[in-house]
Order: C-alpha cells, then sequence, then structure tokens
C-alpha cells in the first residue's frame, strides 16, 4: 500500500512537473477562471455557489420567521419578495410558507453544508495538505463543480414557479410529495427539486470518489496516514459517507419519480383524494422513510465531519499545542462513520415501524454518542494550558464546539425512543439540529474560511469585523434556538403555519418574537461578513508565507499558488501534522517538511 | 423613482463603509498594529468576552427556565406518560451537569490561557488514561439511560390490555375522525373505495360485514373515560398525518395503506385537569403532526376524558351509521327466535 501510493505518488509528480514547468500553456480566460480544472479554483467556484445559495436560504428563513413572530401581520418586505401572488397584502400564504420551509432547509443541508462545505475545503485542502498537484481527476472534479452549479440554479428557479417550490418538507415524504392534488407544490416545483437533486448526488458522487483516491494515492512522500492533519482524515471519512450513501438517496428519488410521472406503487396504496380512489395498492410509505434515513442520518455526519476537520485544525493551531488525541480523533471519527449506517431508524420511531427495530436503533444511537462525547473532552483539553491566540476564527471553532455539545446533549432526549414520541415533529427536534448540525458546521465554515483566505487570495480578511461578526452570529444563534426548545417542550408542532388552533400556545408568542428578532439580526449581521470579505478580498493587507504558523503542507507552497501548487519538487514530510510548542524547541511550531532531528519521537506514531 | 434612489443610497452607503474599512487598516498599519492577526490586546479583550459570555448565556437559560413556568405541558394524564416524565426528569439531571460543566471550561480555558507575552502552552499530545476514563463514564451513563428508556418502550409498545376500548382514529386534510368499536369492540372492516362522504361514509366502511353495523363514527371531539385502556388504531386517508396527544406524552404517524396502533390508560378527566391547571378553558387536544398540506396547522381534534359515568351518558347519545342495518338485523333475529 504504501509503495505502491509512492510510486503513483512520483508518476504523477513527473507528469504534472513536465507539462508545467517546461510547457506553461497559456490558459484562456475561460480556461482559468470559468472551466477551470485547477483544485484551487473550483474550491472558490463551490464557496461562492454556496454563499449564494446561503444567502437565499437565509433570506427565506427571515421570511418565515415574521410570519411566526408577528402571525397573520402584513409586511411590505413580504410583499416584495413573493408578490400578490404567495404575499397578497403582505401576508403570507400558507402554502408559501411550506415552500420557504422546505427550499430553505434543502438548501442550507445539501447545497451549503454539504456542496459548499466539502466542495470548497476538499478542493481547497486535499491537494495542498497530502502534496498533490491536483485532485487524481481533474475533469471529474470540473465536472463535479458544474453539475453542483446547475443542480443549484435549478433548485433556485423552483422558487418562481406558478404553482410554487416543493413545499413537502426537505425529507419530501410521500403520498404528500407524490400527489399534487395534495399540495400545490408537489406539481413543476418538485418535479425541479427531484431533478435538482440527483444531479447534486451526481456531483457528490464525482467530487467524493476524486477526494477519496487523491488521499489514498496522491500523498507525497513521507505522508503516513498517521501523519495526516485531521483535516485530511475528516474529508476522506465524509466522502466514503457520501458515497456509499447519496446513492440510496438517488434510488429514492428515482422510484419517487416513477410514482409520480408512471403510475408505479412504490409509495402509493390505498389512496382517496380530490373525491377519487387512486388505483395504487401495495405500496409503502415508510419504504421512502427508510430509503431517506438511509441517506439521511450519514448525511448529517457528512455535514458535521469536515467540520471536525476544521475545527480540529484550527484549533490546535490557534491553541499552539498538538491536539489532544490524535489517534483518539481517528478513531473516534471512524466509529461514528461506521455507526452512522445503522442508526437511521432514529429517525421513524413514530413512522410505524416494528417496536422492537426501534429498541435496536435505540441502542446503536446512543453507541454513536459515546466517540461524539470523546471528540469533545479532547477539543476541551487542546484548550487546556495552551497559549490561545485569539483569532476570529479560534471564536469560530470554539463556537463550533459549544454548539456541538449543546445540540449533542438533547439528542439523547430525541434518541431514547420513549421520550422521543413525546417530543418527536416538535420545535425542540427543530431546535437540536439545528445546534448540533446547523450552527456548528456553519460556525466552523465560517472558522475555515477566515483560516485560509489568505492562502485563497493572498490577503488577511480584518479581525475586528471578524469579532464583530463572530460574536452577533453567537448570539443571535443561540438567542433564536435555545427559546426554541421551550416551545418545542410545550407541545408546539412544526411546520405549522400560525399556532392559533390551541389556546395554550399563545402562551409562547413572546418567545416567538424574540426568535425572530435574533434570526433577523442574525441575518443582518452577515453583512458585516459579506463586506469584509469582499472587501479583504481586493484590498486586505497582503498575506504572509506562513500567516497562522502552521505545521501543513499548504503553507509551503508560494502565497498565492499558480496550478501546480509547488513550482519546484513537491515537498516531503517528515513528522506529523501537530508538532506545536514541542519542549527543547526555540520556536513554537515545526512545520511537517522538517526532518526529525535525532532521537525525536513522531507523536502520530504512538501506539 | 423611489426604489432606485434607495438602490442608490444602499451603493454608496457600501462605498462608504469600504472606505472606513480601509482607513481603519491604513491607520493600524501606521501604528505597526496587524489588521488581521490578533495581538496580545485582542487576546485580552475577547478572553474576556468568552467569560461574559458564558456568563449571560447561562443566565439566560435560567431566565428561560424560570420563565418557562406555567406555559409549558401540565403534568402527564395517562400512565406511560407519567413514567415518561420521570425519564425525561432523569435525562435532564444529567444533560444539565454535563451541560453546565463542559460549557463552562469550554470557555474558561480560552480565557485562562489567552497567549500573553512570553507564555507557552504545555505539550500534551495524548493522555490513554485520561481517554480511557472519558470513554467508560459515559459509556455507563448512556447504558443507564438506555436500559431506563427501553422498559418505558416495551410498556408502550407492548400487547395492549387485551379488554382495551378499541377506537379508530382516522385522518385526511384536514381533519380528524374517530369511530368507537361498539358493543362487539370489533372494528368492521373498511375499504377506501366504499368511501361516501356524502353518505358520511368517512372512512368507507364496507356495511356486509356485521363488525360494522354498530360501529360509531364521530366528528369534532374525541371522548375517552378515565381509567380505561385505549387501543388507537389509526389510518390515513390521502397522504400521511400524525396522531399526536402532547398532554399524554404519546403519537404516531397515519399512514395510507397501513393501519398504526398506540395504547395508553388515561388518568386524568378533563375536570381535574381544569382544577389542576385552574383553568376553566383547558382541554385536550389531538395534534397532527406530520406535514400534510396548507392545512396542517388547523388540523386538530378536540380530546375530553370523562369520568365513566360521563362517557357512558355521552355514548348513548351516538349513534351508529348502519344502526338500520343492525336494527334490521336485530329484528330478524328477534322473530326468528320468536319462532
Ligand atoms: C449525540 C449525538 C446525537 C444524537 C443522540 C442524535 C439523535 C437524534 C434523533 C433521535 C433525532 C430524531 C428526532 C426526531 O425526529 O424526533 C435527531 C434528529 C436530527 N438530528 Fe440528531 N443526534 C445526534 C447528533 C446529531 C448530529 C451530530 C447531527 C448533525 C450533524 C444531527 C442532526 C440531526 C438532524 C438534521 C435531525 C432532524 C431531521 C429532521 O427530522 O428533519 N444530530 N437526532
Ligand atoms: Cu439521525
Ligand atoms: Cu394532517
Amino acid at each position: 500500500m504504501e509503495t505502491h501510493a509512492h510510486t503513483a505518488t512520483h508518476d504523477m509528480d513527473h507528469q504534472a512537473g513536465h507539462t508545467h514547468h517546461h510547457e506553461h500553456p497559456k490558459l484562456s480566460f475561460i480556461e482559468k477562471y470559468v472551466f477551470s480544472m485547477d483544485h484551487k479554483t473550483i474550491s472558490k467556484q463551490f464557496l461562492f455557489t454556496a454563499m449564494f445559495m446561503a444567502l437565499v436560504a437565509a433570506i427565506l428563513s427571515t421570511l418565515f420567521r415574521l410570519q411566526l413572530g408577528w402571525p397573520g401581520h402584513s409586511f411590505p418586505v413580504l410583499h416584495y419578495f413573493l408578490g400578490d401572488r404567495w404575499a397578497k397584502g403582505g401576508v403570507l400564504d400558507p402554502n408559501m410558507y411550506l415552500g420557504l420551509v422546505t427550499i430553505h432547509g434543502t438548501i442550507m443541508v445539501f447545497f451549503l453544508l454539504t456542496g459548499g462545505l466539502s466542495g470548497t475545503f476538499a478542493n481547497l485542502l486535499i491537494p495542498l495538505q497530502v502534496g498533490a498537484r491536483d485532485m487524481a481527476s481533474p475533469m471529474l472534479n470540473m465536472l463535479s463543480y458544474w453539475f453542483f452549479f446547475i443542480a443549484s440554479l435549478i433548485m433556485f428557479i423552483s422558487l418562481y414557479l406558478e404553482t410554487g417550490p416543493a413545499s413537502a418538507g426537505w425529507t419530501i415524504y410521500p403520498p404528500l410529495s407524490a400527489l399534487p392534488q395534495a399540495i400545490p407544490g408537489s406539481g413543476a416545483g418538485m418535479t425541479l427539486w427531484l431533478v435538482s437533486i440527483s444531479l447534486f448526488v451526481v456531483s457528490s458522487l464525482l467530487g467524493g470518489l476524486n477526494y477519496i483516491v487523491t488521499v489514498l494515492n496522491l500523498r507525497t512522500k513521507g505522508m503516513k496516514m498517521t501523519r495526516l492533519p485531521l483535516t485530511i482524515w475528516a474529508l476522506l471519512i465524509t466522502a466514503v459517507l457520501g458515497v456509499l450513501s447519496f446513492p440510496v438517496l438517488f434510488g429514492a428519488a428515482i422510484l419517487l419519480i416513477f410514482d409520480r410521472s408512471f403510475g408505479t406503487s412504490f409509495y402509493l396504496s390505498d389512496i382517496y383524494i380530490g373525491g377519487q380512489a387512486l388505483s395504487q395498492t401495495g405500496g409503502s410509505p415508510i419504504l421512502f422513510e427508510h430509503l431517506f434515513w438511509f441517506l439521511g442520518h450519514p448525511e448529517v455526519y457528512i455535514v458535521i465531519m469536515p467540520a471536525f476537520g476544521i475545527i480540529s485544525e484550527i484549533m490546535s493551531v490557534n491553541a499552539r499545542k498538538p491536539i489532544f488525541g490524535y489517534r483518539a480523533m481517528i478513531g473516534s471519527m471512524l466509529a461514528i462513520a461506521f455507526l452512522a449506517f445503522i442508526v437511521w431508524g432514529h429517525h421513524m420511531f413514530v413512522s410505524g415501524m416494528n417496536p422492537f427495530l426501534g429498541s435496536v436503533f435505540v441502542f446503536t444511537t446512543l453507541l454513536i454518542a459515546i466517540p461524539s462525547a470523546i471528540k469533545a473532552f479532547n477539543y476541551i483539553t487542546t484548550l487546556w494550558k495552551g497559549n490561545i491566540h485569539f483569532n476570529p476564527q479560534m471564536l469560530f471553532v470554539i463556537g463550533a464546539v459549544s454548539t456541538f455539545i449543546s445540540g449533542g446533549l438533547t439528542g439523547i432526549i430525541l434518541a431514547d425512543s420513549a421520550l422521543d414520541v413525546a417530543v418527536h415533529g416538535t420545535y425542540f427536534v427543530v431546535a437540536h439540529f439545528h445546534i448540533v448540525m446547523g450552527l456548528s458546521a456553519v460556525l466552523a465554515m465560517f472558522g475555515g474560511v477566515y483560516h485560509w483566505f489568505p492562502k485563497m487570495f493572498g490577503r488577511f480578511m480584518n479581525k475586528k469585523l471578524g469579532y464583530w461578526h463572530f460574536w452577533l452570529t453567537f448570539v443571535c444563534a443561540y438567542g433564536v434556538f435555545l427559546p426554541m426548545h421551550f416551545i418545542g417542550l410545550a407541545g408546539v408542532p412544526r411546520r405549522y403555519f400560525n399556532n392559533d388552533l390551541y389556546p395554550a400556545f399563545d402562551k409562547l408568542q413572546h418567545l416567538n418574537v424574540i426568535i425572530s428578532v435574533f434570526a433577523i439580526v442574525g441575518v443582518l449581521s452577515q453583512v458585516i461578513f459579506f463586506v469584509n470579505f469582499f472587501y479583504s478580498m481586493f484590498k486586505g493587507p497582503k498575506s504572509e508565507q506562513n500567516p497562522w504558523n502552521s505545521n501543513t503542507l499548504e503553507w509551503t507552497t508560494p502565497i498565492v499558488p499558480e496550478h501546480g501548487n509547488w513550482p519546484g519538487e513537491l515537498p516531503v514530510v517528515h513528522r506529523w501534522a501537530y508538532d506545536y510548542s514541542k519542549p527543547g524547541k526555540d520556536v513554537d511550531f515545526i512545520p511537517q517538511t522538517v526532518p526529525m532531528e535525532e532521537g525525536e519521537m513522531d507523536e502520530g506514531e504512538h501506539v | 423613482m423611489i426604489k432606485l434612489l434607495a438602490y442608490l443610497v444602499l451603493i454608496f452607503a457600501l462605498i462608504l463603509v469600504f472606505q472606513l474599512i480601509r482607513i481603519y487598516q491604513l491607520s493600524a498599519e501606521l501604528k505597526g498594529n496587524h489588521v488581521g492577526k490578533a495581538n496580545d490586546k485582542d487576546n485580552r479583550s475577547q478572553g474576556r468576552v468568552m467569560i461574559i459570555f458564558v456568563l449571560a448565556f447561562f443566565a439566560s437559560l435560567i431566565w428561560l427556565l424560570f420563565d418557562a413556568k406555567g406555559k409549558m405541558l401540565p403534568p402527564a394524564a395517562s400512565d406511560v406518560g407519567v413514567t415518561s416524565d420521570n425519564v425525561f426528569m432523569f435525562n435532564w439531571v444529567i444533560i444539565f451537569i454535563v451541560f453546565f460543566a463542559t460549557t463552562f471550561l469550554l470557555f474558561y480555558f480560552p480565557f485562562r490561557y489567552k497567549k500573553q507575552k512570553d507564555s507557552k502552552a504545555f505539550f500534551y499530545p495524548h493522555n490513554d488514561k485520561l481517554e480511557l476514563i472519558w470513554t467508560v463514564v459515559p459509556s455507563i451513563a448512556l447504558a443507564v439511560i438506555v436500559i431506563y428508556g427501553l422498559s418505558l418502550w416495551s410498556k408502550m409498545t407492548g400487547p395492549p390490555d387485551p379488554k382495551a376500548m378499541v377506537v379508530q382514529v382516522y385522518a385526511k386534510q384536514f381533519d380528524f375522525t374517530a369511530r368507537y368499536a361498539g358493543a362487539d369492540n370489533v372494528l368492521g372492516k373498511s375499504d377506501y373505495k366504499l368511501i361516501d362522504d356524502g353518505a358520511n361514509n368517512i372512512m368507507g366502511m364496507d356495511s356486509t360485514d356485521p363488525n360494522s353495523w354498530d360501529d360509531i363514527i364521530v366528528r369534532g371531539e374525541l371522548h375517552i373515560p378515565v381509567n380505561t385502556p385505549i387501543l388507537f388504531k389509526c389510518n390515513a386517508r390521502d397522504v400521511m398525518h400524525g396522531v399526536f396527544f402532547p398532554h399524554f406524552r404519546d403519537q404516531i404517524n397515519c399512514v395510507p395503506g397501513i393501519t398504526t396502533e398506540i395504547h395508553f390508560i388515561p388518568t386524568i378527566t378533563t375536570d381535574s385537569m381544569r382544577m389542576i391547571q385552574h383553568d376553566t378553558a383547558f382541554d385536550y387536544i389531538l395534534l397532527c403532526n406530520r406535514v400534510c398540506g396548507s392545512g396542517h396547522y388547523n388540523m386538530s381534534m378536540k380530546v375530553v376524558v370523562d369520568s365513566p359515568d360521563e362517557f357512558k351518558k355521552w355514548m348513548a347519545k351516538q349513534h351508529p351509521l348502519f344502526s338500520h342495518l343492525y336494527d334490521m338485523h336485530h329484528k330478524q333475529a328477534v322473530t326468528t327466535a320468536m319462532k
């Protein structure tokens, strides 16, 4: 395995070096910036697309938060965005409410936190941190982005349909998603949703296979698996999860397309709707739930793993300390990845599935909490006796660990089937998954942008704006989701357009107002980020060779690397990535390219 | 015109902001400060904000806990619900201890170990013993949680009392209908192709099945007698719906083509709960908890827990849909017997 990897690396080195240094073909604008095959450009394309989509999804969320905070009120801004069709007189339409919620969730989960997060950081970091000139297949990599782009475009366009976008929730459970008679969004909106997500799966598979092959085969000399930075381990495991689970979503979507368009009955049975008895019998909506969550649960780890990687790297660099328990971190990620495939049923305790099966899922779900706990403890210990530099990215990753803890703990309640049946489908679940997945991953992603901005654009972002951005975002995030637990515990179901039907819910309206205010302020604070981002891209202070004094290989390239990353030979690796503040050295970091001194121990190797 | 003006103002504001950042950056550079990298002053101030944040965070959580008093669900009103509340409390105690301890350390350490002049980090890559401890201790805690939880789960989902009263909950866009099994306590057959809203045959009851003749369809209010095991059989007509009884701490989905079941024993009548809650307007409710279309948020049914006597009285006022068949059959039976 090792030797094999090395020959492959050398071949690649030779090839790339050849085309690169002797001929250096001039690339046209289109080849360089649009249909680029350079992993760094593709990474930026993913980032920009995801930022745009996230902005859309964030605006959608403020629109429906207006309705939930002040139900039935007229807001000119609703009318501005939605027009007479969906917000007559500035009051939101109940169908559009469901449409907004659905597209918000879909974009955030798939387009920002799957495509955007992995797409940006796997593309940027895998070649740079393993010491490769590019991805194993730059061509497939480019296709991966363009499939993502088209999928994003289709999802965005679906917002403008006459009958509205898909409205069955991001989990698109049939029969609701299969029958346009049941809800207008299940017409053309659902068709576009399915097409978009199918293309998204293609993008994700092309990207994922590429990431896996690159990490396994293109590591530079000396980069053993046990010397890989945790970012790369995380991105590798994420890609494996994606490759194994996304095809199942694809299958689920295909069967749904058949039920919708060709009269099959995979998910449909004994339905009477619109005054008419449908002919389909024998199908089961529960089958769809199994297929969906067989992807869906691994998916939440596809979202959180890259965040783990980014958190580990940034925390270690800014604490000037090795990540605590490197081996345990890898071990727990592998354990989570394995268990992620056998817990999906915890989303289905109320589906009508066999209760004994439910018990099995309770057991496996609480097993997965153990490696998750280990990670949290290891992060806290990494901070202990560190020498902490409060760069903005450090604040973001500390925040991400905090949300991971807060959200993970409520997962214990949901994992307990007997308790889940009391809160399933309420705002308690919404609070849980936003905190544990949404916030942790978004905060880590922001951290990653601040940290690697100098590598992407050769300039620094402004730290003061970074601080403001962090604290406003973080406070608003908890301001939104902490009170939401209480609304859920009071029994309020999610996906309700308003809570008028039960008088006891009125007592919670002040919480809904608080949530909406925090949500709107939180979204507005992102303006600080956007201003900082675009200003710094062009006018920020110039970066240095190794701005954060990191050990990893990406900082051994030129400040703004050209195609091929290293102008000369590829770097050779001699040690793990976490030799920070090693005793007996005068500097507090030792890059991976520095040879071992006589008698020095490689900490990555310990048993 | 006004729109154009607004856009212009926006553009100017952006330019202004960019210029301000530029001025800030230049002046910082003149003073020899780096605009991108934290210095000791930043470390001090951000470290302080960490502590302020964590205190404010805990304070707001405590405020929320106080604020929630009287606004959450009342005490559980079913046999399984009472245990459920206990298991909840047990979990909450563990969760709160872990939450406060870890969250405090997470924000305290950065403050305590911020970089200052000449400060150094402690090289501490691993400690197998420590890691073993925090693998084993959570495992034990989780094992206890699982055992406690699953014992309740098996009671909830185990076989119902054989004498449990059978009630069908039938969901469609956007309301619930109840069907009581009548004297024989057996629901007659039904078929979605027999649905006839005009004839009030909402769930497609099959009149050729004698079991259906005494079945009673009720809309609007779901009555159940207190301290009696109830077995709910749930069905859906069009899309999935959810049967959610927040006060009884139980729920299940209604799935077209499939019958799902839950069972529990209601333990507090509506009247008693009104007294406990000091709220004469209090009512139990059944909510739809699976998104089912534009009217989802309006889909519910009032639930009334009666004393056994009240329930009998209420039941006596209801009529089976196929009462004519029932009567006919009865008359025949009587005449044959007389002959
Ligand atoms: C200690 C670890 C965790 C446990 C025990 C846990 C448990 C659960 C359970 C049982 C549910 C289903 C609740 C319901 O629908 O009634 C759930 C929902 C969810 N969890 Fe977690 N979880 C954990 C961590 C995570 C993580 C790390 C993520 C994401 C990175 C995550 C994301 C989600 C999402 C997205 C949902 C809701 C899906 C939906 O219904 O829309 N959870 N969690
Ligand atoms: Cu899950
Ligand atoms: Cu419903």
